[in-house]
């Protein structure tokens, strides 16, 4: 039993003299122990986690033969649709990797497609975040960071897509040649700067090459490092359920469970994207040609990520005003520049105002249900539709021809669906959180509807209720009610005028728009008097009783209880439990 | 310096300034269009008679007796061979409902019928000729040059990939996959509805059999990049993303999530 073969004696020696240097074993006991709490949802950072590493090993292979070049050349490589036509260096090379390169055309549709999952995966996590609250105090600056992450991922994704200096690329930058020429004062002058000159010039493609493979990644890099030791040092948080507090964590330890389940999911996420690298064309340059600025074509789009942006360049209408001179176009000004400001703006703040709204101070470490913070749970809906239909004008001329529509149509539909649409989505959405919240009121009065109907032996009929599980009871009953902050007085006992008052007053309308509309719990009193009942119309319906969480429950209210899927008779149950 | 200065704001001096250019203009425009020898093949006067015949019981109504145009339909006078010929054989004449645009059927005239209507509306005035099988032999031509012409000229209604655009008011720029070389040249030698008329000054025979080259190459050319999500560029790419490999993501993440039982 205790002789140890070479190789572990090897093994451990090793592990000594490392631990002697570096003091690991401490370290790694301390934190391979920790526990992760378990869930679908959790696994979307992880998605762009993943796919961020993806692009970072693809883009190193993609660097080994880009030359981010405007010299014209003339093609000489092997796509003959192309022969001979001039061209920047950047988007022969880009030929190159795509026709010529072993391998080339594999890695680079692999780059292209985890960029577009690293950004959508990044939102869809960020989605995640929000509507479960999982932004509040402690980790306001953790969604910050975030919110940082997810605008250089558009960084990233959009000076890689301008990088290969074919005709998309070229026309989004002349798009942001405009936007950057629309800032008052010093536009024109801006634009001169990032281009080094008149557009297109020669410096531009060097100059995002820089941003692309340096400056952009190594802040991410740096940001997700951080983000990570975050999530690390702060705990996860999880969702309600039995045995979770706001003191705990449950779930399974970071080794071996977590990391073998982390481990498997990065080869599921590199497999995929490695499938649809090689299945699915992304970005076909040699379609779209070179770029010259006499060019452009139909249909042309930025990657979806932009497409918001793009959406809201087409909405706008063509607004400009002259002042001393100046000419300040509202409408480029207005889409590009102010409602992206705004929007990334609010997203950033949103922890510290609702935190002010609420006046909650309080430690988070369990999660909201969406239902339980109805307005919050609205606005996330407002904002998503708002992006969405955004993100529709974007493609209102794919929409058009696809479904023979109007393209005027479309976008003065949606230039009034912008100011009508979030708001609807905004009542709709708290309507459906509350009517959610009663429904789990009368779960916890009335236990589960089964839609079975009973005759009693004395001829009435009634609807046979279940009694609720621990599980659900204990999610259900997580909820919090709070009530919104008091009206203010506006002078105090002694007549002295209150000099806050109209801050504070804000603050307390503003409090009971968030909190007014709630469905309050019932009283523990209430819930038991409530599952007595139904353990006593499931009595009746006997013999069922649940056989794993009966004792708890007969504890908890003396019902005789019953489960679907459980042992059907006594008998049986008693049998179970004698094992 | 002066005098010339003042003179040039006098709105008479502007009026002749814009007589001036555009004399010029079309004079010069003349003088190009008359370099263009006329391109009408009259046919046979029998085919003629045979096409008036057809003319008058089918297009008469919209196009007018004398094909004068009428409320209903523009003049066909001058429109040439090529253009009655794109016109019926891809079946948006005759018109079979008003719309943003006529919308291509299948044809409701035999080919003989189609020649004979051909040769009565050249028989009116000379215009664009339907293209001779010489025209339309691009086998010498340059593709990649092609290329070149098609983006510069085409891709901004037609798309770089040839998949056809939205245009203003519900009017669109057609798929060229299903194009055949005649097609394309009648197309751009007569303009159709929005189309601008590409004539033999803009684009000369040899441009024209580069871009048909190029169209055509588009049309046969494998997709080197695996499936081509209809080559519509990142809107199919953004639709693709989301509904097949998100999909494809979210299941796998929920499958882990699992509890392991
Ligand atoms: C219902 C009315 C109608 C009928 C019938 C009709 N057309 Fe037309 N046609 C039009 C209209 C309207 C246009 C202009 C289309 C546009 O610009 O949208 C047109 C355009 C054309 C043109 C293109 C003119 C140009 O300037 O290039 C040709 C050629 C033509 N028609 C030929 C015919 C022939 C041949 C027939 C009979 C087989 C016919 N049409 C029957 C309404 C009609
Ligand atoms: C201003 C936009 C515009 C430009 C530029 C343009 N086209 Fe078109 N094209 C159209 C429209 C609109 C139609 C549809 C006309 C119709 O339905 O009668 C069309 C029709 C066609 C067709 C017929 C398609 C069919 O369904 O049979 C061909 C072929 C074609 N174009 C080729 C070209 C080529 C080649 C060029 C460049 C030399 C070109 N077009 C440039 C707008 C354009
Ligand atoms: C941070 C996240 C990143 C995103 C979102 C991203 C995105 C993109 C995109 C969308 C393209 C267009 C490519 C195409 O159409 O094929 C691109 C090109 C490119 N990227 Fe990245 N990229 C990222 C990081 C990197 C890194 C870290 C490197 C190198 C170390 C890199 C190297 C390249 C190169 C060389 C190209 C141009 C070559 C080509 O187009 O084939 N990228 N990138």
């Amino acid at each position: 039993m205790t002789t140890t073969s070479p190789v572990e004696k090897a093994g451990a020696s090793t592990a000594t003299y490392v631990d002697q240097r570096l003091g690991s074993n401490k370290f790694l006991s301390r934190n391979l122990g920790k526990v992760f709490p378990d869930h679908w949802s959790f696994m979307l950072g992880e998605i762009a986690l993943y796919s961020f590493i993806v692009v970072l090993l693809t883009g190193v292979y993609l660097t080994l033969f880009f030359k981010p070049s405007m010299v014209e050349v003339v093609y000489n490589g092997s796509y003959v649709p192309l022969k001979g036509i001039e061209m920047s260096e950047a988007y022969a090379s880009t030929l190159n990797i795509s026709f010529d390169v072993r391998g080339g055309m594999l890695i680079r549709q692999m780059h292209h497609w985890a960029a577009l999952i690293f950004v959508a995966s990044m939102s869809v996590h960020m989605f995640r975040v929000f509507f479960t609250g999982a932004f509040r105090k402690p980790r306001e600056f953790n969604w910050i960071i975030g919110v940082v992450l997810v605008t250089l991922g558009l960084g990233a994704g959009f000076t890689g897509y301008s990088l290969p200096d074919d005709l998309l690329s070229g026309t989004g930058l002349q798009i942001i040649r405009g936007i950057v020429q629309s800032i008052p004062v010093i536009g024109t002058w801006g634009a001169f700067l990032l281009f080094g000159g008149e557009f297109p010039g020669t410096d531009i493609i060097p100059r995002l090459y820089s941003l692309h493979i340096l400056v952009i990644p190594g802040l991410i890099l740096a940001m997700v490092t951080l983000h990570l030791m975050m999530v690390f040092t702060q705990k996860h948080t999880q969702f309600p359920g039995p045995g979770r507090t706001n003191d705990n964590v449950v779930g399974y330890p970071l080794m071996p469970v977590y990391m073998a389940k982390a481990g498997g999911f990065f080869f599921i996420v590199f497999g995929i994207i490695a499938l649809i690298g090689g299945l699915v064309t992304i970005n076909p340059i040699w379609i779209f040609g070179p770029f010259t600025p006499d060019q452009v074509s139909a249909g042309s789009q930025p990657d979806w990520y932009i497409g918001f942006l793009e959406g809201a360049l087409r909405m706008m209408p063509n607004w400009e005003t002259n002042l001393a001179g100046f000419t300040l176009s509202w409408n480029i000004l207005i889409p590009a520049v102010i409602m992206p400001g705004i929007l990334f703006t609010a997203l950033g703040a949103y922890p510290f105002i609702e935190a002010w709204v609420t006046g909650d101070k309080r430690e988070h470490h369990l999660l909201d249900r969406p239902r339980n913070a109805p307005t919050r749970t609205g606005l996330g809906v407002m904002s998503i539709s708002f992006y969405l239909l955004l993100f529709v004008g974007g493609g209102n001329d794919i929409i058009a021809d696809a479904f023979d529509l109007s393209i005027n149509g479309i976008t003065w539909f949606l230039r009034i669906a912008l100011f009508v649409i979030p708001p609807l989505m905004f009542v709709f959405t708290r309507r459906i959180c509350l009517g959610l919240q009663r429904r789990d009121r009368d779960k916890l009065l009335h236990g589960y509807e089964t839609g079975r109907v009973l005759r009693l032996p004395h001829g009435e009929f009634i609807e046979a209720h279940e009694p609720l599980s621990i599980k659900d009871m204990a999610v259900i009953t997580s909820k919090t009610d709070i009530a919104p902050l008091p009206v203010p007085p506006k002078a105090d006992i002694d007549g002295v005028k209150n000099k806050q008052f109209r801050k504070q007053n804000l603050r307390s309308k503003l409090s009971h728009f968030f909190y007014g509309e709630n469905i309050p719990l019932p009283s523990a009193a209430e819930i038991e008097a409530g599952q007595a009942h139904v353990a006593h119309d499931a009595a009746l319906e006997a013999p069922l009783a649940s056989y794993e969480d009966a004792d708890e429950l007969r504890q908890f209210h003396g019902g005789v209880l019953h489960h679907p899927g459980m042992p059907e008779t006594n008998a049986e149950q008693l049998a179970d439990r004698k094992e | 310096m002066k005098f010339l200065a003042a003179r040039r704001r006098n709105p008479l001096v502007a009026i002749g300034l814009l007589l001036f250019a555009l004399i010029a203009v079309g004079g010069g425009y003349a003088a190009i269009a008359n370099v263009q020898p006329a391109q009408a093949s009259v046919g046979s006067q029998t085919q003629v008679e045979e096409g008036k015949r057809l003319y008058l019981a089918g297009c008469s109504s919209c196009h007018g007796m004398e094909a004068q145009g009428t409320e209903t339909g523009p003049t066909l006078i001058g429109v040439g061979a090529a253009a009655v010929n794109f016109q019926v054989a891809t079946g948006r004449m005759p018109l079979a409902a008003p719309g943003a645009q006529a919308v291509p059927k299948d044809p409701t005239y035999t080919e003989e019928q189609i020649a004979a209507l051909a040769a009565y509306v050249a028989s009116l005035a000379p215009g664009p000729a339907i293209p001779t099988a010489e025209d339309l032999d691009f086998s010498d031509a340059d593709v990649a040059q092609g290329g070149v012409l098609f983006r510069t000229n085409c891709a901004q209604c037609h798309q770089a990939a040839g998949q056809g655009g939205a245009l203003t008011q519900g009017k669109y720029a057609p798929n060229l996959m299903g194009s055949t070389p005649q097609q394309i040249w009648e197309a751009m030698a007569t303009g159709p509805q929005s189309m601008p008329v590409f004539s033999t000054a803009t684009l000369p025979a040899g441009d024209k059999q580069a871009i048909m080259a190029y169209i055509t190459n588009l049309q046969t050319a494998s997709s080197p990049g695996g499936l081509d999500l209809g080559r519509l560029g990142p809107v199919t790419e953004g639709l693709f993303l989301f509904t097949a490999v998100f999909a494809a993501l979210i299941a796998a993440a929920i499958w882990i999530g699992m509890k392991a039982r």
